[in-house]
């Protein structure tokens, strides 16, 4: 079988990918060293991709960290049009993510096209949120007295992302988008079984304006690392949104519990679907400020 | 005699300029009728808890018993529950929205009727001096249930998405004694104003306006099973949280509680929404308006007896201002009273519990130990009763234990600061995020301080206001989801 | 001069007003209510300022100022009568050693609008006619359009028309100065003008002229009471304070002295501080005491009306 890139019709030697994790806007292999196989849904090997470690995690936690002051400070008209480039370099890579898809899916080429398109077009839709969330979600809270009252959405912080098994690209993007929309920098466990896309969207995410540190991606397994996530005090939520597992799902809520993480927990997993703006009200903070009205 | 001159050189004038002492004017108890004992308030009626126990309420000013209330059990949760799980699916969830609002109305004119009797009850009960209950407590709770009343029927314009935002089921409500009426309101209105039931488990210090509150829904003539109040400790309020057939959790109280709380839910389907702790930072800038922030730094630690989770405890003063401000302050607080909760004049009133007064004075007692400065006005103490004077710590640090960890008392710490970035930092530098405040003159100063403080609630020159339409809650440990505003919709919903 | 007055620290109303009304909700009951009551009364610069005015209205004000309650007299009498400067000799042989003062306005009182000169002698006017005290306005088109060394000026000019020869019968008038608060709006200005009246040597600050609304209003009780603790805090001076104008219940009296209770202290509940400038205020006073000491309401066929 063919790892990726084969071109063995011309009979030359193709220069092959090595997949790695993508923290703070570069390309380390996992600390530990270690590497796991990774095979298309027929069995085939693809390619070694680093398994993450908790070391990674912790190092990509920092990284979130780093980036989030600066990444929640910039306008929201700026995070929208970061985010839609993402949309751009991803249509412009289409041909490349749409074999990934096939290939570690096991999907026709229609469906992966459709899959890629969508992907596409999410990250559309959560780019025209940038700037609007906030007006859907602030107020202006009238007070019984002299006081001037308004309430306004705000990034949580850092959130752990559990990404979904399944769906390598969109559910993927479905799940980073509508957190680092809204300002917040994610820490994303990707597909164990289906990493390859993952990696290859963080090409993307490295060349089209996004900050290091805003998106880290750790290939590896969601039991081994997600924990480490569900209990780190320095970060703010956990979207579960990729936990198939219900005792994991219960196991990583407890853990968060520590210092009172937002919890997102499992749900559909229909990816195509509309996605509403839970993904991203999870992830945002109320916060309401008072002032008196006088002379 | 001459202006311009020491006064020290005058001789006294006449007997006039005595000092003037406003003699004691006590709010008379007799409005309210307290019974000796108190069932369960389960579908609409008030019913012997199974199991007999029950447990004494007593007044903190006087720790004379008020009243025996009754410890739910296992049982009595369960059938509380039950009670409102069948209200929910037979009546309440099958009725409109603007019959639901209509009922809410109802309750919340009885509470405006009734309300000098709720504020008695309140400041026998809890402690907080008459005029609070009366001017600032009771009226609000009046408010909450107007406010939701008038949600009930527009949830379709809430903005939750596209169509009718449907309730959830049964809501578990845990709350604290700290404003027990209030906290009520709080949790009730929304829930009903969504569509769902209730079962609601007061402190079991401050039972009795929320066993009122329950004679009030009978008056409202609302449907039994929609409230039910299941009185009880510790012990009931795990029962009734960890419930299998309740769908939401809305829980008030301390953040290890909610800690708690938060991991008996993980794996299950039950929505949570936490108000747990603070330790708000006070934040006075050398230009701010100095005789409205020492008022405000004031009512914000001192209001309540410091009982108030979002109480601003850390006074964060710009040390170019500090000598000054804490002069100011010192002489304001020589001036609050502290004593009888009914005396109309009362500004600082009794200590919750005998609990409460031994961890507010274990801390201060550390507070000391830790080498900070204390003062306290000289105040007179009745004997009987739990009482602590307004205390201020000064010379504190970030690295203090008074400096981090909530005391819930009417101990303040003052901490100086240089420059605005500086404050921030201070400010931000704690696991809590409830609430803070900001003092200056400056309007862009204002904003900036808004943008960077993690609070959920930022008071700009002022502090402690509350209102149905403004959305409270934290960032952080002090807990997640709002109350109040169109955003305190958003937990009962789905 | 300016810049003093702008570096003060600022007044916000919300607070400020939050302030007012929650001193306002203190219960003066029974001994209490008794001595506020009789405390306010013998602060009561009893007062006609009217283009009506004649000496037949002038002596029957005078002997209310002496004998409030005609039924009662053990009632304190007044601190003293307000009037305008021509009618000060009427008034100082209506009230003789009685120790009720004679307040006189001057300097273009109400509005304020005249030359300098004209106004010191209005002054001088009534000081030799008699006047204790001498209640000015300061200029407030000057205040308004940032003159502030003018309006310090216009009262150091006064006050020194106060003055009286060594070895006179009266000491120096004393001046109170009024800043027509309804005028200059803001509490920030009359935070302003208050400092700069004490700086230019008043006894006294006074809010109103009683001629322009709002006059004397708790809040604005407040800002002048917190300015006159300030100066003494930073001069060691004491200046007393007057409100003016608006004060018509005992219930309102009551909480004016229980806001000097607890802003400046005791030493300010003394007439020789602090003075309600009013008419009908005194005969709510009296009704109030009447029925503290009989137990019945009483009606206004009781008191004189003059």
């Amino acid at each position: 079988m063919s790892a990726l890139g084969d071109t063995s019709t011309s009979g030359r030697i193709d220069v092959r990918k090595t997949y790695k994790l993508y923290i703070g806007g570069a390309f380390p292999r996992s600390e530990s060293g270690r590497s796991y196989r990774v095979t298309s849904s027929k069995g085939a090997f693809l390619a070694n991709a680093s398994l993450a470690s908790r070391k990674d995690a912790r190092d990509a936690v920092i990284a979130a960290r780093k980036a989030f002051g600066g990444w929640s400070a910039r306008t929201a008209y700026n995070r929208g049009q970061v985010v839609y480039r993402i949309a751009e370099l991803l249509e412009g890579r289409r041909a490349q993510f749409v074999e990934e898809v096939q290939l570690s899916e096991g999907l026709s080429k229609s469906k992966a096209t459709d899959a890629v398109s969508v992907a596409v077009d999410r990250l559309v839709w959560y780019a025209g949120w940038a700037d609007k969330i906030a007006q859907v979600l602030g107020t202006s809270n009238p007070i019984a007295g002299p006081y001037f009252n308004f309430s306004v959405p705000e990034p949580t912080g850092v959130v752990a992302v559990v990404a979904p098994e399944d769906s390598s690209l969109l559910g993927l993007v479905s799940v980073v988008a509508p957190a680092i929309v809204t300002g917040n920098t994610v820490v994303v466990v990707t597909s164990y079984s289906r990493p390859l896309p993952a990696i290859t969207l963080s090409e993307v995410l490295a060349t089209s304006d996004v900050p290091g540190g805003v998106v880290n991606l750790l290939t590896g397994s969601a039991a081994e690392i997600a924990p480490w996530l569900a209990s780190h005090m320095d970060v703010n939520a956990l979207d579960l949104a990729g936990v198939q597992d219900p005792e994991l799902s219960a196991a990583l809520e407890g853990e968060a519990a520590e210092n009172l993480k937002r919890v997102r927990r499992p749900g559909g997993s229909d990816w195509k679907a509309d996605p509403g703006i839970d993904a991203m009200t999870s992830f945002l903070e109320i916060k309401t400020v008072w002032h008196p009205i006088g002379i | 005699m001459e202006t311009g001159q020491d006064v020290e050189g005058e001789p006294a004038t006449s007997a006039t300029s005595a000092m003037f002492d406003y003699a004691p004017a006590p709010e008379s108890r007799s409005i309210v009728d307290i019974a000796s004992s108190y069932g369960l308030f389960v579908n609409g009626e008030f019913v012997d808890p199974t199991g007999g126990k029950s447990f004494k309420t007593i007044n903190p000013a006087t720790e004379e018993v008020l009243a025996e209330v009754s410890e739910a059990s296992e049982e009595d949760v369960d059938r509380a529950v039950k009670s409102a799980r069948v209200a929910y699916t037979r009546v309440w969830s099958k009725m409109s929205g603007r019959e639901r609002s209509k009922y809410l109305y109802r309750i919340a004119r009885i509470l405006q009727e009734r309300s000098r009797e709720l504020a008695v009850l309140e400041s026998l009960d809890n402690g907080k001096p008459i005029r609070e209950s009366r001017d600032v407590d009771v009226p609000l709770v009046a408010a909450y249930f107007f406010y939701y009343a008038g949600w009930a029927d527009k949830l379709e314009y809430a903005g939750f998405g596209t169509g009718t935002p449907q309730p959830l089921g049964v809501a578990a409500q845990v709350i604290p004694w700290n404003f027990p009426l209030l906290m009520l309101s709080w949790k009730i209105a929304p829930a009903l104003a969504a569509g769902n039931t209730v079962v609601l488990k007061p402190a079991e210090t401050t039972s009795l306006t929320a066993l009122l509150f329950a004679e009030i829904c009978q008056q409202a003539d609302l449907p039994p099973g929609v409230v039910n109040i299941v009185t009880g400790a510790g012990a009931t309020g795990r029962t009734l949280v960890s419930h299998g057939d309740v769908d939401k959790v809305a829980f008030t109280g301390s953040t290890d509680v909610g800690r708690q709380i938060a991991k008996s839910v993980a794996g299950t389907s039950k929505k949570v929404t936490l108000e747990l702790g603070g330790k708000a930072a006070n934040i006075v800038f050398d230009d701010a308006p100095i005789d409205q922030a020492v008022e405000g730094v004031v009512n914000g630690i001192f209001f309540n007896q410091g009982h108030v989770c979002c109480a601003g405890s850390r006074l964060l003063v710009q040390e170019s201002l500090a000598d000054d401000f804490l002069a100011r302050l010192k002489r304001r607080m020589a001036t609050l009273r502290v004593g009888d909760p009914l005396d109309k004049n009362t500004d600082i009133g009794a200590i919750n519990s005998s609990e409460q007064l031994a961890k507010i004075r274990e801390l201060s007692g550390v507070g000391e130990a830790e080498g900070a400065g204390r003062w306290a006005p000289p105040c007179d103490l009745p004997d009987k009763g739990f009482w602590f004077p307004p205390t201020i710590f000064t010379g504190v640090t970030a690295a203090h234990r008074i400096a981090r960890e909530e005391i819930f008392g009417p101990v303040l710490s003052v901490i100086s600061f240089r420059t605005p970035a500086e404050a921030v930092e201070k400010a931000n530098n704690t696991p809590f995020g409830l609430s803070a405040g900001v003092w200056t003159d400056k309007g862009s100063r204002i904003l900036w301080m808004a943008n960077q403080l993690r609070a959920g609630v930022v008071w700009a020159n002022t502090f402690n206001k509350f209102d149905p339409t403004s959305p409270f809650g934290g960032y952080k440990e002090s807990g997640y989801g709002r109350e109040g505003g169109r955003h305190g919709l958003e937990a009962y919903v789905r | 001069m300016r810049r003093f007055l702008h570096g003060l620290p600022g007044v916000d109303q919300v607070g400020l007003e939050a302030r007012a009304a929650e001193l306002g909700t203190r219960s003066i009951k029974t001994s209490a209510k008794a001595f506020a009551i009789d405390l306010a009364i013998s602060m009561v610069d009893l007062t006609t300022l009217e283009g009506s005015d004649t000496p037949g209205k002038v002596r029957a004000l005078c002997a209310k100022a002496i004998r409030p309650d005609p039924a009662d007299p053990t009632c304190p009498a007044a601190a003293a009568i307000c009037v305008y400067s021509d009618m000060v000799g009427v008034a100082s042989q209506a009230l003789g050693d009685s120790g009720v003062r004679i307040a006189s306005v001057a300097t273009a009182f109400p509005s304020g609008r005249a030359a300098l000169d004209i106004k010191v002698a209005d002054t001088k006017d009534a000081v030799d006619a008699g006047a204790d005290e001498i209640d000015m306005v300061i200029d407030r088109g000057a205040f308004l359009s940032g003159h502030y060394l003018k309006v310090f000026e216009e009262i150091v000019a006064v006050r020194e028309a106060c003055a009286r020869p060594e070895g006179s019968a009266k000491p120096d008038a004393h001046l109170k100065v009024i800043l027509e608060t309804g005028e200059l709006e803001t509490y920030d200005n009359v935070r302003r003008a208050s400092w700069l009246a004490m700086m230019a040597g008043a006894h006294f600050i006074k809010t109103s002229t009683g001629k322009v609304q709002p006059a004397a209003t708790l809040p604005l009780n407040l800002v002048m009471l917190e300015a006159v603790r300030d100066f003494r805090d930073s001069t060691g001076g004491m200046v007393g304070v007057k409100p003016a104008g608006g004060i018509r219940t005992s219930k309102d009296a009551i909480k004016f002295l229980v806001m000097i209770n607890e802003i400046v202290g005791a030493q300010w509940l003394d007439p020789d501080w602090f003075r309600f400038g009013a008419s009908s205020l005194l005969n709510d006073l009296l009704m109030q005491r009447t029925k503290m000491r009989t137990g019945r309401y009483s009606g206004p066929d009781y008191f004189t009306l003059d």
